[in-house]
């Protein structure tokens, strides 16, 4: 589930593998100029593409691989 | 028998995995992915097996050898090692957390290694433009290890730019993941290229893997008619929300925009790399001797400053895989209590010298500065302006990192400085007429995230 | 008159603003660069709470009405982040409360407002296993380093010059007096030098010919992510008082916890005797965060993303070392402040200017007196 809406992904695949793949480019607003971020280093470095997962903020979405039933909240 | 610790599961790593379990070591592998092979070697994961993988990696008979070889060997993936507390006279102690990437709770584990082995790799340096940090500029590991490990492709219209080699297999995986690669744009002349790539015969003869690898990828975006164009760099992206449109100009050899040579690109992804910065805060923090480009000092036995600790790898110098491997062999056989043999000592040096040449035909130039405009951002996590930088560091009056961080934000952000560093410190350098404690942004302690619940139930075994 | 004054962080830039706001020439050396090193590595802490009545107590109560006059002086410049935000001293066992509450008690007879509330009005996320709470309304903070370069930037535009990368080496003499220093950017004339280089003062009088007993309390904190703002005061447990006014040299650990300006949350506060060694330790990040927690539970799942420690100038009576060197005739002394430093400096710096200047001081001098009894056997001899 991502921002209650149900996603489907292949097994294996990390939370931002799997928002990409459903089109989704960004997913975070930054904090003080409210600009959209999603991927950028996709290795773990740059934490650009932080969300929330099972009510825990500031999971990286491209290192964290998704688990069946993982409530996803996006910060956009 | 003596226990290896070897943290990072790539070339390197895995190599020296393989060297210490020949020389009768007892092998600990910590990684922080959940499968090993590195970024080199990303793949898709164990549930989706792909019998293909060999068509998107090289080497992958090699990787498939190395794996092999670590049986008896202890891999622990899914470890963050957040940890190194230094000793001075042996390895650190290692902290690790084993779970779920950035989760609450992991399980807490401790090492005290007779020796450490450091193979954590490097990252991507990717120098600030204006609107690079619109959703749509990625790093070009990004889109690699989107393509190879979640087969997912970053754009339909792709531009690849930046500086290095590794713009060439990046277009390759792009094109492979059903991408349309409108340019893969390299900052470097002919002249500097040239220089690089004309190697000596014996060095082209001992690195011609690498040059056949290359050679490949250069066919392969032939074929696809991707066009290659030197001296020429991505300026700016545009878009509202997203990339839409990218600015790209010749470049001097200094990397300044040329005037008058600028043109718009309508792309709905960029791709950007401009070399590669070793990942030493582990190193740092053991209180490894690092060199002027900030890697981690090593003899030829690839032993560090410290006693026990050794390093292989991206971390000692950027320089491939082929290095990679090599250095690791070495770092695992002697961290074991071995002796290398003449050639596998011969086989480092004949990467190295290969390895400094591309480095001096793909180093970053400083005329880069030269695209900023004062909105800039530097500092993505922060939002840090160019001009802001700038301003602070005028207004103080301080010819200190430590300080002008403070007071500028820059490089305090949920990064800590990985990304915007080194073009901080570069920045603020030539403002400031020289920095008085330069270097600082390598230093972080914490080398990842970790829970303060998770912390505070570490009391009792952390003594 | 020309003075020098050694060491760029927030007392040596208090005291080149104060004295060249009365028209002295002053230049500051640093060995490294500004606001590098004590003053770049603490909360920013302007606090009466932790303070029991006595001549610190008086400093830091003259030091707040400074600060609240200085905290917007600086045009052009970041802002320092000050923020009369209040402390929240709180309480979790019997024992403790009683202890809190008599020393608030009398904290009030010296003229501290330290109210008893029912802290979770206050803040609404605090443990329910509170005892008592005294609210310290008076309490502030600033971003330290931000600070510093202010002051700093203050005094450079009444003409100071900065010169950081000096560093001291040597006094010059003429005869028993001293006349300037020796440093690695040359030799440099005054007619006075004021040591103000924090932890490393000890090292730097040593040079200069006499002992000082300042030596460096380690202190690491931990920074956490960004989030919305939860804490709304500067929280922290009663056990801070006790640990702050000891002198053992063991890890102690007492909870201090506050939201910044930026949205991070800061969590100390450690104090270990053990020269100057930087190591960050996993059992002092450890029970940091278990105290922290033990004051806001909803802390546990968040993420810390930094820690980073520095050193207290200690001194063994606890007290700051203000005021010339009776031993050797043109030395001068702002050190010694321990964790109260950025507070401090204010005061600190107006102190030492009345007494350079002869101008009536506007707080008793002679407990920060270099010569003061409790100080006597560490001064032993010169060095």
């Amino acid at each position: 589930m991502v921002d209650d809406v149900p996603l489907a992904g292949l097994a294996g695949q990390t939370i931002a593998g799997v928002l990409m793949a459903a089109g989704r480019q960004s997913w975070r607003t930054t904090g003080r100029r409210s600009r959209p971020r999603g991927v950028f280093c996709g290795i773990g470095v740059c934490f650009d593409c932080l969300v929330t997962v099972n009510g825990l903020p500031d999971v990286r979405a491209c290192q964290r691989h998704a688990a069946d039933g993982d409530e996803v909240t996006t910060h956009a | 028998m003596p226990e290896v610790l070897i943290i990072g599961a790539g070339p390197a790593g895995l190599a020296a995995a393989a060297a210490a379990r020949r020389s009768g070591a007892r092998v600990i592998v910590l990684d922080a992915a959940e499968e090993v092979g590195g970024q080199y070697w990303r793949h898709l994961p164990a549930q989706r097996p792909a019998a293909r993988e060999h068509v998107l990696h090289h080497g992958w008979d090699r990787f498939a050898a190395l794996r092999r070889e670590l049986t008896g060997a202890e891999i622990v993936t899914a470890a963050q090692v957040w940890l190194a507390e230094r000793h001075d006279d042996r390895p650190p102690t290692i902290r690790v957390l084993v779970g779920p990437a950035d989760g609450n709770d992991r399980r807490s584990r401790t090492f005290e290694p007779d020796a450490l082995v450091l193979a954590t790799g490097a990252y991507e340096r990717t120098l600030p433009f204006p609107g690079w940090d619109l959703p749509g500029v990625f790093t070009a590991g990004a889109a690699q290890s989107l393509a190879k490990a979640e087969r997912v492709a970053v754009g339909r219209r792709v531009l690849v730019a930046g500086a290095g080699p590794f713009l060439l297999p990046v277009a390759s995986s792009l094109i492979r993941t059903g991408a349309r690669v409108a340019g893969v744009l390299e900052a470097g002349g002919w002249g500097r290229l040239g220089r690089a790539w004309t190697a000596r015969p014996t060095e082209l003869l001992s690195a011609s893997r690498k040059a056949g690898e290359l050679a490949g990828y250069v066919r392969d975006l032939a074929r696809h008619r991707v066009p290659y164009r030197v001296a020429t760099g991505v300026i700016a992206a545009h878009g509202h929300d997203r990339v839409e449109e990218v600015t790209v100009a010749r470049l001097d050899t200094q990397w300044t925009p040329i005037p008058g040579t600028s043109r718009r690109l309508v792309v709905d992804a960029v791709c950007v790399s401009h070399g590669f910065l070793p990942r030493t805060e582990l190193a740092v923090a053991a209180g490894c001797e690092t060199g002027p480009e900030g890697a981690v000092a090593v003899d030829g036995d690839c032993r560090t400053s410290v006693p026990g600790v050794f390093a292989a790898g991206e971390i000692t110098g950027i320089g491939g895989a082929d290095l990679a491997l090599a250095e690791g062999t070495i770092a695992g056989t002697v961290a074991a209590g071995a002796a290398p043999t003449a050639a596998q000592r011969r086989d480092v040096l004949t990467h190295q010298r290969f390895a400094a040449r591309l480095g001096a035909g793909h180093g970053i130039r400083p005329g880069w500065t030269g695209w900023l405009a004062d909105d800039t951002l530097i500092c993505r996590c922060e939002e840090v302006t160019a001009g802001e930088l700038r301003d602070i560091a005028v207004a103080t009056g301080s010819r200190g990192l430590r300080s002008l961080k403070l007071s500028t934000r820059a490089g305090l952000g949920v990064c800590q400085g990985r990304v915007c560093g080194r073009s901080v410190e570069e920045l603020l350098d030539r403002t400031t007429g020289g920095l008085l404690d330069p270097g600082r942004t390598a230093t972080r302690p914490l080398a990842g995230l970790v829970r303060l619940g998770e912390l505070a139930r570490m009391q009792g075994d952390t003594e | 008159m020309k003075v020098i004054v050694v060491g760029a962080g927030v007392v040596g830039a208090a005291v080149a603003r104060e004295l060249t706001g009365a028209g002295v020439a002053v230049t500051v050396l640093d060995r490294s660069a500004s606001a590098g090193g004590t003053s770049a590595a603490g909360e920013g802490n302007l606090l009466v709470s932790d303070k029991g009545p006595g001549a610190e107590l008086e400093l830091a109560q003259r030091s707040l009405t400074l600060w609240a006059a200085m905290k917007d002086e600086v045009e052009g410049f970041p802002s320092m982040e000050y923020e009369a935000k209040g402390g929240l001293v709180v309480a979790t066992t019997e024992a403790g409360a009683a202890g809190l509450r008599s020393f608030a008690s009398s904290q009030r007879g010296a003229g501290v407002i330290a109210d008893d509330v029912d802290p979770h009005e206050l803040e609404p996320d605090l443990t329910p296993d509170c005892t008592a709470a005294v609210h310290y309304p008076q309490d502030a903070q600033v971003q330290p380093a931000i600070a510093t370069e202010a002051l700093l930037a203050e005094a450079r535009r009444r003409g100071a010059v900065v010169r950081q990368g000096a560093e001291v080496l040597a006094p010059l003499l003429v005869g028993d007096r001293l006349a300037g220093v020796r440093t690695t950017a040359g030799d440099l004339l005054a007619d006075h030098v004021v040591v103000a280089a924090g932890p490393w003062s000890g090292e730097v009088a040593a040079r200069l010919g006499v002992a000082l007993p300042v030596r460096p309390r380690r202190g690491t904190i931990l920074v956490t992510t960004r989030m919305p703002q939860r804490i709304r005061h500067k929280v922290y447990d009663a056990d801070y008082v006790g640990a702050v006014g000891s002198s053992d040299a063991a890890l102690q650990t007492s909870s201090v916890v506050e939201s910044t300006a930026s949205g991070t949350v800061l969590i100390g506060s450690s104090r270990e005797r053990r020269g100057f060694d930087g190591r960050i330790e996993a059992r002092v990040l450890s029970a940091l965060a278990a105290k922290a927690i033990a004051l806001f539970p909803f802390l546990s799942d968040v993420a810390v993303m930094r820690a980073y420690g520095g050193f207290r100038p200690y001194v063994p009576d606890h007290l700051p070392v203000i005021g010339p060197d009776p031993r050797l005739s043109g030395l001068w002394h702002a050190t010694g402040h321990e964790g109260a430093g950025i507070v401090l400096s204010a005061a600190t710096a107006e102190l030492l200017a009345d007494l350079l200047l002869g101008r009536p001081v506007k707080v008793p001098a002679s407990a920060f007196a270099v010569e003061r009894p409790t100080l006597a056997s560490h001064l032993a001899s010169s060095v």
